[in-house]
This record gives structure tokens, sequence and C-alpha cells, in this order.
């Protein structure tokens, strides 16, 4: 059991490092080298906190106060699909809460929350950009506009296969 | 001949089906071998019609939209390569009322070029600017951004050759030019639409920036929510780095100029000039106090311009044509076009590039073509989260900084958001505190206590507790947020809030009270 936590430690370090190695050379590297681990592991795992610390001679304290900050950044991997639901003004005014509502209902999970079959995590976000053609979604990246009954129900299949 | 047919890649177009229709498209010529190929242009900015596809015909380009991709074999057996009838005919896009009455300057090969081809950027009258500006000294290009009257359209409005001379004259062995790409405004996408559909605009704008105060390093700094804006900018910068355009030596000359994107981490607070310098330096995005300005100690310290998209976009323009054609478009004080953004319930939503002076009322009545729900508009909020909501009582305000400004509105980042007359305004009182509570940045106590308060009070308002109290505690802590806090975020919350109640007192009005006016 020990010899395992070690490993999975000296794991999450080497695959930092070569995170590291590639981007350490950029002016102000560390929100690109969170990025980039953040895609790494799915999330900044709080392992990989001292590692950053020591290459980019930071207190891990600072380190940790920059993940913290940002809302992007997760301690926890995410479910297979993360779905993003715009909450901003424009696509409020669209009817932006209903279909919120309605999403929330139909995954059976409130925002912040991933699914317990671990097939979608739901967040919110403000403004996609696409306020012109609201209430709008991301879905792993897919933009999604002009949202309905209709759509809501293709996301939930989608998530769910 | 090869026909030419554009289907938008701007994600605007994308969320409501662009790649099925391109994929149908390619699929459909592969089938009946037709000679013709796809480009993927950027948007026009008629949301309400997009996907729009057009046709380059003999006769000029054709228009067709909203297309699904079930369209497409029918408006191929219509005649499509040569811009036949169909149901969804539109005819030349240039003739559509919406898009005939804007003046395009920033804009104008938006949705008509391949942003990601050089070739074509300067078909279209690109990279002039640039050249015009290598003949000239740095003192000399800032001069004509200054007598242009271009001001940041940002949101604050400074003169941007007034920013740029401050840089230009500060002592230090290497300086920036900084893009804020951090657009996180609702009810704006207008740098969006100018990153994914003419990149090379803002890449000029910023290469003319660095030869004018003398900054080698550009950085564009990009909200994380705007991932096929990213794709787009980075293939552009390849494209421009490839052919000289950025580099040791820019178009040939002694001038060395090169940029990098760089993505943020989802922070409201990121936008704001100093809490994106912070977070470009890899701490938190927090906001700094000022002195020392960033034009003096900006980015790792040193000078540094900072600009949003659409003021270095407005800046090529300017140098092709001269600083006056430039300011001869607008009114008062606010010089040359702005980018409105129509959004949320409205009937023609989209982007409409005018000079300054429309006033309110003709953009969303008449351009906007009032609400999308069909039923009557009740409040209109300009300028994002930090924006005043207006009534219709004041749809005859002018779209100029100062006319805005004397009715305690502002133009900010020349977004509105249309409401029609189901809207709360208490819930929308309630959400300006709420956003602001969940992106404070959390450096003075104002902004960051006075925000999650405000929204307790509000609850309390709405559940009928003591309302006249709640009123009268949530205008103090307004007030308290107006002059307390260090930047807008805890500052202009207040303009939303106040606004609301200002405009619409019945909407907080004691609940039997609000039951008997409905
Ligand atoms: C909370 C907050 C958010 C802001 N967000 C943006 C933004 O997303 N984009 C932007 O260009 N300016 C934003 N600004 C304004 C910038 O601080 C700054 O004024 C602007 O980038 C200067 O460029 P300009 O002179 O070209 O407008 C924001 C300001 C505040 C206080
Ligand atoms: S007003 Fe809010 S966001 Fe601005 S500096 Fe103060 S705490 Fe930070
Ligand atoms: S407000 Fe929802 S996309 Fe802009």
């Amino acid at each position: 059991m020990q010899q395992q936590g070690t490993q999975a430690l000296a794991d999450v370090a080497a695959r930092t490092n070569a995170v590291i190695d590639e981007l350490k050379g950029l002016e102000g590297p560390l929100l690109p080298i969170l990025h980039g681990v953040q895609k790494e592991f799915g999330c900044v795992p709080r392992d990989a906190l001292p590692v950053i610390a020591d290459a980019l001679n930071l207190s891990r304290a600072e380190v940790h106060g920059v993940v913290s900050f940002y809302h992007d950044y997760r301690s926890e991997p995410a479910g297979r699909h993360v779905l993003k639901l715009c909450r901003a003004e424009a696509c409020q005014s669209m009817g932006g809460d209903a279909i919120a509502d309605r999403l929330q209902e139909l995954l059976g999970i409130s925002f912040h929350e991933t699914a317990k079959d671990g097939s979608v995590t739901l967040e919110p976000v403000y403004c996609l950009g696409l306020c012109a053609c609201a209430p709008s979604a991301m879905l792993d990246g897919v933009v999604i506009g002009r949202l309905d009954e209709g759509k809501a129900q293709e996301i939930v299949a989608e998530v769910r296969t | 001949m090869t026909v030419t047919i554009y289907v938008p890649r701007d994600s605007g177009s994308l969320a409501l089906g662009a790649d099925k229709v391109a994929k149908a498209l390619a699929a459909e010529i592969a089938k009946r071998r037709l000679d013709a190929r796809i480009v993927r242009n950027g948007s026009r900015g008629m949301y309400w019609l997009e996907p729009m596809v057009e046709v380059a015909t003999s006769a000029g380009r054709v228009a067709y939209g909203p297309v699904q991709a079930k369209d497409v074999g029918a408006l191929l057996d219509a005649g499509l390569l040569d811009g036949g009838n169909h149901a969804l005919a539109l005819g030349d896009p240039e003739k559509i009322p919406f898009f005939a009455r804007q003046q395009r300057l920033t804009f104008a090969r938006c949705g008509i070029t391949d942003p990601v081809s050089l070739e074509d950027y300067e078909a279209h009258g690109g990279l002039r600017g640039l050249r015009n500006a290598l003949k000239l000294t740095p003192a000399e290009i800032v001069k004509q951004v200054t007598d242009s009257g271009l001001r940041g359209r940002g949101g604050a409005g400074f003169p941007t050759g007034i920013k740029w001379n401050t840089v230009l004259e500060a002592q230090g062995e290497r300086k920036y030019i900084v893009c804020n790409a951090d657009e996180g405004d609702s009810g704006t996408f207008s740098d969006r639409m100018v990153m994914e559909g003419d990149p090379f605009v803002l890449i000029e704008g910023m290469a003319i920036a660095g030869i004018a105060t003398g900054a080698t390093k550009g950085y564009i700094y990009l909200r994380s929510e705007y991932p096929h804006a990213s794709i787009a900018l980075r293939e552009a910068i390849d494209a421009a780095r490839k052919a000289g355009v950025l580099g040791q030596r820019i178009l040939g000359s002694d001038h060395a100029f090169d940029m990098e994107v760089r993505i943020g981490a989802g922070a409201y607070v990121c936008g704001e000039e100093t809490a994106l310098l912070d977070s470009l330096e890899g701490k938190r995005g927090q906001v700094r106090a000022k002195p020392p300005l960033p034009a003096h100690k900006g980015l790792f310290g040193k000078p540094t311009v900072i600009n949003n998209v659409i003021s270095l976009a407005s800046v090529p323009i300017i140098m092709d044509k001269g600083a006056e054609f430039y300011r001869d478009f607008g009114m008062g004080r606010s010089r040359g076009t702005i980018p409105i953004q129509l959004t949320g319930n409205v009937r023609h939503g989209g982007l409409f590039e005018a000079a300054f002076g429309m006033t309110l009322g003709e953009l969303v009545d008449d351009i906007g073509g009032g609400t999308a729900t069909g039923r009557a508009v009740r409040a209109v909020q300009v300028g994002g989260p930090l924006g005043a909501y207006f009534p219709r009582a004041l749809f005859d305000t002018p779209f100029d900084y100062e006319a805005f400004a004397a009715r305690d509105g502002l133009i900010g980042h020349a977004g509105i958001v249309v409401f029609d007359d189901s809207v709360d305004m208490l819930k929308q009182a309630r959400f300006a505190m709420e956003f602001c509570a969940i992106e404070s940045c959390g450096k003075c106590t104002p902004c960051r206590i006075g925000s999650t308060r405000g929204v307790e009070t509000l609850d309390r308002l709405a559940a009928n507790i003591e309302p006249e109290k709640q009123v009268e505690l949530v205008t103090d802590l307004c007030n308290t947020m107006k002059f307390g806090s260090l930047c807008a975020l805890g500052g202009f919350t207040p303009y939303p809030v106040m606004s609301a109640l200002t405009h619409f007192p019945e909407d907080f009005r004691p609940q039997p009270m609000r039951e008997a006016a409905e």
C-alpha cells in the first residue's frame, strides 16, 4: 500500500515535470503550466502543487492561492462530459433559468455536481459570447445556441451514452 | 471555374449548426462531382440568419439562410452554385437592411474573407495601415491615433493615443503590448467576432502599436470560454509570422514584433487591466492600486500598452485612411464607429457597426426589430453586468459616452441586452449583486462583503420582510460600494441595482402591492 502510494506520487511528479519542462521557458509560466497539468490529469492534483512550486521557486501556498482563485481549475477530475450552461443576463432574457432548471432535473444533479455514474459534470458559465443566440451552452467544448426542450433532451441523451 | 461557397466558422454560427451544414455540403459536392470548394469565413453578424451560406457568383455574392444540414440537397437542386432561387435565398447579403444600414470600418472584412488567409486579407485592403505606419516615426503614428479621436472600446473610453504616448515616452529596455481579450460582459461578442472572423486586423493593430511605442512583444490575453477564437488566432499568427508580418523584421523593416496568445482561467475580474497583468504574470488576478499606471509599470514592471481587442483592431483603418476620415464619424467626443451588439430577447440579434449617435430606441426597435418573443420591450441593459437597465422612457438616449453617463448609464463594451415585459427587475438586481459576489477579487470589503449583503437584503425584500427597510439598506450598500471600491466591479455594480430600483420601482414594492399592480 505504502509502496503504491509512493509510486503514484512519483508518477504525478514525473508527469507534472514533463509539463513544466515544456513550458517553463515562457514569461509568466504559471497559468500555462496549470492549464497543461489540468489537461494531463483532468484536474490539478494536490500532489502536483509542491512540484510546480519547487520548479518556479514559489511557496506551495502561493501556488495553491493561484489554483484556488480561478474558476477553471479543479481539484478532482470532472465527469466524462462537462456541460457548461450560460447563466448571464442575455441568456436569462430568453428563458435561460427555466432551461437550467429543466436540465438539472433531467440530469438529476445541481450546478457544480457530477452525476453519480460519472457521466457528466454541470457547471455555470457567465457568457459564452453567444448572446445573440441565447440561451446557450457548451458541451465538451462544442457550442450550442438557442437551447430549448428538444436540445436539452439531445444533450441528456448524448451524455448518457 | 471552381465555385466558392462560404460557410461561417465563428462560434455563433457553429452554435447554430454551421459545421453540420459544411459537412453536408462537402459530402454532396463530392457525391455530385461538383466543381466547388468551401471556405470557412467569419460571420457577417446577422445571427437570426446564421448559419448563412454564401456563394460567389459572376453577379456577386448570394446568401442563403438560416441553412440547416437537411436543406443542403434542396439548395443544390435549386442551383445554389449559380445563386439559384430557393425559399432560403436572401440575395446580396450587403443589401439586407440590417447590413446595409451599417458603417463597417473595423468589421469591413469580417464575414467576407477567409479569416486565416493572409492573401485574402491583403486582397481586401489588409496591411495598408501597417505599411503606412512603417513610413512614419513613432510620434507621427501616435499623433494619427490621437487625432482620430479613438477612445478605448473596452469600457472606460480612455483616449488610445494618450495611452500610447505615455508608453512611447516611458523608459524601458523592454515594452509590451497587451491585448485585453477577456470579453466577459454578458451581451458582448464583438471581440470574439473579430478574433474568429478577421484575426489579422488585430495582429496588424498590435504590430502598429508596437512600432508606435517601441514595444517588441505582444500578448493576447484570451478568456478560456473562447476556444474557437484561440484556434483562429493561432492559425493567423503562424501565417503572419511565416509571411514576415511578425518577427525580427516586420515586412522587411528594422522593427521587431512578435506575439503570443495566453488563455485565462475563468475569472471575470481578469478583464480589469491590472488584474489581467497579474494573471499574465502567473498570480491571482487581483486589481492593483494605481498609480503606478501600466503605461509606466505594467507587465513584469515594464511600460505596457493595454488595450481592448476592438481598440487595437480599429487602428489599421485609421492608419490606412487617416485620422480625419475616422474622426468624421460620430458625435461629440465619441468619434468613429462602434460595433453595437444587439442581444438577448431581440428579433434581429447580431453585430451592428455604426457611427456613434444613433439612439437606443432606433437600435432596439428599428434595427433589432423588438423582442424575439413578440412581447413588449420593457428594459434593456447596456454595457454588461455592470451597466444600467434603461426603460423605454430613456430610449431617446444617443449612443455616446457622455450622453449615457448623463443618464447614469454606461456604454461599456456596447452590448445591449433586451428584455421583454416578463422580466422581474428585482431578480435582475439580485443577480447583479450575486455576480459581483461570485467574481469579486476579494481585495476590498465593500465589494467582497457588500455584494453578499446585497443578495441577502434583496432576498428579504422578495420575501416581503420589512420591504421599505430593505430598499433603504440596498441604497446605502450601493453608496458604500460605489465610493469605497478599488475597481469598477464593486464600484459599478450599483448601476444595474440602482437603475432597476429607480426606473422599475413597481418590482420592488411589497408583495400585495406588486400583485395588485399586475
Ligand atoms: C471588472 C472589470 C472587467 C473588465 N473587463 C474588460 C474586458 O473584458 N475587456 C476589456 O477590454 N476591458 C475590460 N475592462 C476594462 C479594462 O480595465 C481596461 O479599461 C481596458 O482593457 C483598456 O483598454 P481600452 O482603453 O482599449 O478600452 C474591465 C474593467 C473592469 C473593472
Ligand atoms: S472592487 Fe471588488 S473586484 Fe475590484 S478590487 Fe475591490 S474587491 Fe477586487
Ligand atoms: S449571456 Fe449567455 S452567452 Fe452571453
